[in-house]
């Protein structure tokens, strides 16, 4: 086994038993990214020097004899909406092509004071606004079980590092599924934390009240190892919550007896697999004889969430995305006339995505709208957290598809934004309910694509999350899941892109 | 026709924190452009606000003074526009949920006391500061934004449409000015813009009760240019109004250098703010022990100082508002008046001598020690000097900071009195001028003050007038 093809949690453990260095670790890293990356394009931008340059101070380190935390060494991809201090944070858009922070997000300071390498800034929608990574102003991201079709998104470009190897963990970031949806459709493990559990500052804000950092894995341990370093209140961050943080890696063997299963039953859902549902099911079978109680659980409101979280979502947008002005930073256009300026400057530097939700957003907040769009879709979100606190006096875990299809093709969607958004529809309640949220492989669809299931949560229940997305890997022969890739081959290292 | 004025006042405060309102970045006013910032209030991607709590009781003391019902839950929003000085393309401020609610102000005005009512208080964050090419907003080729203003804590204060002429609006804010200086909160310079003012000006036939159409007046920069501006707006409404035409909606400026108001954008330039409740804070939950801690430790205010300085030194009602309305003049009075309890001398000294000599010397009343004037007044009382001497001292006190104590003993400034030591001065003087003995003998009254002034001038002022009176009019 290579070393890239190796967990977080093997990673760290040959770490500190100096079986390997982190030089060689990244190294080796480095050079999966070098041979996979041309194809798939996860990497915005990379970042070799500074990752080996860690790594060696972390080797060094390790000689002294200092004690160092259990990631100390282990590299880690970073979704490029996450700020990062010197190194360039461009949200796949125009506008920030250029823009090169002068400080770190939390979560990233809580990286390096880990002594984490990072070894680039990953590819996504533009300003997280997409569910394929085709809104990438910049190229988009490729599904590596199969070339032709999207990883989904938007953390699209976190997800393929780490399915293939690029990268044992990512940072991605998910407001309305930006993490599972992706992680459900190239067969690895995504956790979006409880909102205000990880701390928000410096993601580059798409939807306040939605926006949450969370983990890329191949495992659930690995989500939980990265958990135990981002986790917390953060001053900075006036919606963090001052909850103690648990041990997430402690306890994550299975015993599943007792544990109440609420299996959740769509609505009429357009365009929802058989297969998939079939692949829940099976997982519910598969809880219920290792001892857990399955019920059925319909979420009513869940109908609406589509619909509230399309209003929400964009009021939010509109207000945080009119800081690219081009007076301060960024891409600026010329203009005779100060509006000339800022039109011209967010015309031509924020992509069709992006100026559509924009506009939804403006209409939905201006004055005489207000009152039917984003206040009736404020009180949706108050009915639907009450609909999941109702599920949760019955279930400890509610169980459902994390995807409502497996993969779908380059350009299918992109011509027609609600099929897009439907794509989204199995994880949108969760976040507009604020609750954590877990996508998990749960097998392959006949077309040898994978799907992913979705357990949710209590607050604060991600320790729950993991033990159970542990215990479905260990019902699995194989794991974690690898594409094979061998279009490489196939296409004699020359895939067009 | 007859027309009713009516204006309402928009007022916008800097609150004294040492630092921002959502971050750490100092409020100092004056320094280099745009090196008071930080990823907070410059807005940049990612960054997140964080409430000062100074700023908070800050706004809670402020609306507490104007008599203004603190609301226990309160929230902030998001207040949307472009403009170049606004680092987030919004302000983060209050919008149907304010800090506080209601509250008045007692203003002196012509036909007596009026009680000015307020609508809100609330707090928000200040912008940054364009700095136009040229003199002014109007043709200026390119402008330059600093943003260290950018964050700072402002209160706004809304009042009720309840004043009737620019004077009114004039009174009214210098009393507020006052209530809010008092209160400690804010330094409140209005050439500084530490306190700002808008005006919402309409007039109305006398006895309507429907409100006119009115005009937003802004840029107003003095307590005089509030009242000219206010003043000016009246007369160009009337006009229009007496001439049969109607009042347009706008928004205007006031050019202080012409004294007019020059229009900035009609009623269909107005923007729709899209306000929408910040997510980036939580509501603002107060507790009452909080609110009520604040308002035990309310420093005195205006009128309960006018109140006590009338009762505690028998001061008239004009005497105790120049030392409400000067506080720092006050404060001089209420501590020289510890040393020196003759509180009427001790007013005239100082609403007379004093003030005169401040002037003179470009000097302010905080750099003066209330002590050398007691003592002064002292060594007057005496009869230790004289008090061509002491205003002399004062003056010398008030340029140099020296003690008239000392300066008495230093130069031997004592009163000359004491029959042994004037009369040979007595004696001197009518052998030296024989022709003024005479004239006073001839019953000319004016001689006898000449020959006192000889004394003086060879005393330099020092000899006891009374009793060189009397022993020339003994000698002669």
């Amino acid at each position: 086994m290579r070393l890239y093809e190796m967990t977080a949690a093997e990673l760290s453990r040959r770490l500190q038993s100096r079986e390997v260095s982190s030089a060689e670790v990244v190294r080796s890293f480095l050079e999966r990214i070098d041979e996979v990356d041309p194809y798939l394009r996860a990497f915005i931008t990379r970042t070799p020097d500074l990752a080996l340059k860690s790594a060696g101070e972390i080797d060094s380190r390790r000689m002294r004899g200092e004690t160092l935390h259990p990631l100390a060494g282990v590299p880690i991809a970073v979704k490029d909406n996450i700020s990062t201090l010197a190194l360039r944070t461009t949200c796949a858009s125009r506008i920030l092509e250029n823009y090169i922070p002068p400080f770190d997000a939390t979560v990233v300071a809580a990286l390096k004071k880990a002594g984490m390498p990072i070894l680039g800034k990953t590819n996504l929608d533009e300003f997280a606004m997409g569910s394929s990574t085709e809104n990438s102003a910049f190229f988009p991201t490729r599904n590596p079980w199969d070339p032709g079709r999207v990883p989904g998104g938007s953390s699209g470009g976190s997800v393929v590092a780490v399915a293939t190897g690029m990268a044992p963990l990512a940072l991605g970031s998910d407001t309305g599924g930006s993490i599972r949806q992706p992680a459900s459709l190239c067969g690895v493990t995504g956790l979006r934390p409880t909102y205000g559990r990880v701390s928000r500052y410096g993601l580059v804000a798409f939807a306040s009240s939605l926006d949450q950092i969370g983990t890329v894995s191949t495992t659930a341990l690995d989500g939980a190892l990265l958990m135990n370093l981002i986790a917390g209140y953060d001053p900075l961050d006036s919606t963090s919550l001052p909850e103690e943080v648990p041990d997430y890696r402690a306890g994550l063997e299975p015993g599943l007896e007792k544990l109440r299963v609420g299996l959740i039953r769509y609505g009429r859902v357009d365009g929802f697999d058989p297969e998939v549902t079939e692949a829940v099911n099976k997982a519910a079978s598969m809880l219920e004889e290792h001892g857990a109680k399955v019920g059925e659980v319909s979420l009513p409101l869940t109908d609406y969430g589509l619909s509230a979280y399309y209003l929400i979502a964009p009021s939010e947008a509109s207000s945080n995305l009119g800081r690219y002005d081009g007076v301060r930073y960024g891409f600026c256009a010329d203009g005779d006339s100060i509006e000339a300026m800022f039109s011209r400057t967010r015309g031509e530097g924020f992509g069709a995505e992006v100026k559509r939700r924009i506009m939804i957003g403006t209409y939905a907040l201006s004055a005489g709208y207000y009152d039917a769009y984003y206040l009736k879709a404020m009180k949706v979100r108050t009915l639907i957290r009450r609909d999941y606190e109702k599920a949760f006096k019955k279930f400890d875990l509610l169980l459902g598809a994390a995807s409502p299809t497996p993969a779908f093709k380059l350009g299918e969607k992109t011509e027609d934004p609600l099929q897009m958004y439907l794509s989204d529809v199995c994880n949108i309640t969760d976040s507009l309910a604020g609750v954590p949220s877990l996508a998990v492989p749960g097998g392959f669809h006949s077309s040898g694509l994978p799907l992913g299931l979705q357990l949710t949560a209590r607050p604060m229940q991600e320790k729950l999350l993991l033990k159970t997305g542990r215990f479905f890997e260990e019902q699995r022969a194989e794991y974690p899941l690898r594409p094979s890739l061998d279009f490489l081959e196939e296409r004699g290292g020359g895939y067009e892109i | 026709m007859k027309y009713e004025i009516i204006i309402g006042l928009e007022i916008h405060l800097e609150l004294l924190t040492a630092s921002k309102l959502f971050c750490g970045c100092s409020t100092a006013f004056g320094r280099e452009p745009n090196t008071n910032c930080c990823p907070v209030c410059l807005g940049l991607p990612g960054s997140l606000p964080v409430f000062n709590r100074r700023a908070i009781e800050l706004a809670v003391t402020a609306a507490l003074a104007l008599n203004s019902e603190i609301r226990l839950w309160s929230r902030f929003d998001r207040k949307n526009y472009f403009y170049p000085d606004l680092p987030k393309a919004y302000q983060v401020s209050q919008y149907d949920q304010p800090l506080a609610r209601g509250g008045y102000l007692e203003v002196d005005v012509a036909v007596g006391k009026r009680r000015i009512n307020l609508e809100r208080v609330h707090l928000e964050e200040e912008a940054g500061k364009l700095v136009h090419a040229g003199d002014s907003i109007i043709g200026s080729g390119y402008s330059l934004v600093d943003y260290n203003r950018a964050g700072i804590p402002l209160l706004e204060i809304v009042t009720a449409p309840e004043m009737h002429s620019g004077r009114e609006a004039r009174l009214f804010l210098e009393d507020l000015r006052t209530v809010l200086l008092y209160a400690g909160v804010s330094d409140c310079k209005m050439e500084e813009g530490s306190l700002r003012c808008d005006a919402n000006i309409s007039l109305r036939p006398e006895g309507s009760s429907i409100l006119g159409t009115k005009a937003e007046v802004k840029n107003m920069n003095s307590f005089r240019s509030v009242e000219l501006a206010l003043d000016y707006e009246v007369q160009r409404q009337e006009k229009v109004l007496s001439g049969g035409g109607s009042v347009v909606q706008e928004t205007c400026h006031w050019d202080e250098e012409n004294k007019q108001t020059i229009t900035l954008r009609g009623k269909e330039g107005s923007s729709d703010y899209r306000y929408f409740p910040e997510p980036d804070l939580l509501p603002l939950v107060l507790e009452n022990t909080f609110v009520e801690d604040l308002g035990r430790s309310l420093p005195e205010l205006p009128s309960e100082r006018r109140e006590r300085l009338r009762e505690q030194y028998g001061l008239e009602k004009e005497e105790a508002f120049l030392l409400t309305a000067n506080r720092e003049l006050g404060d001089f009075f209420e501590k020289a008046a510890k040393a020196y309890p003759v509180y009427d001398n001790l007013f005239n000294w100082v609403q007379g001598d004093l003030l005169y000599q401040l002037r003179e010397n470009d000097k302010k009343v905080e750099e003066i020690d209330p002590n050398l004037l007691a003592g002064l007044l002292q060594l007057l009382d005496e009869g230790s000097i004289n008090r061509p001497v002491a205003k002399e001292l004062l003056a010398e006190m008030v340029q140099s900071g020296a003690d008239p104590k000392e300066m008495v003993r230093e130069r031997g400034l004592e009163r000359i009195s004491g029959r042994d030591r004037l009369l040979p001065l007595v004696e001197q003087v009518i052998a030296e001028n024989p022709e003024a003995v005479e004239n006073y003998r001839q019953g000319k009254n004016k001689a006898l003050a000449f020959l006192v002034g000889k004394v003086m001038a060879a005393t330099k002022g020092r000899a006891d007038p009374a009793e060189l009176n009397r022993l020339l009019k003994e000698k002669i």
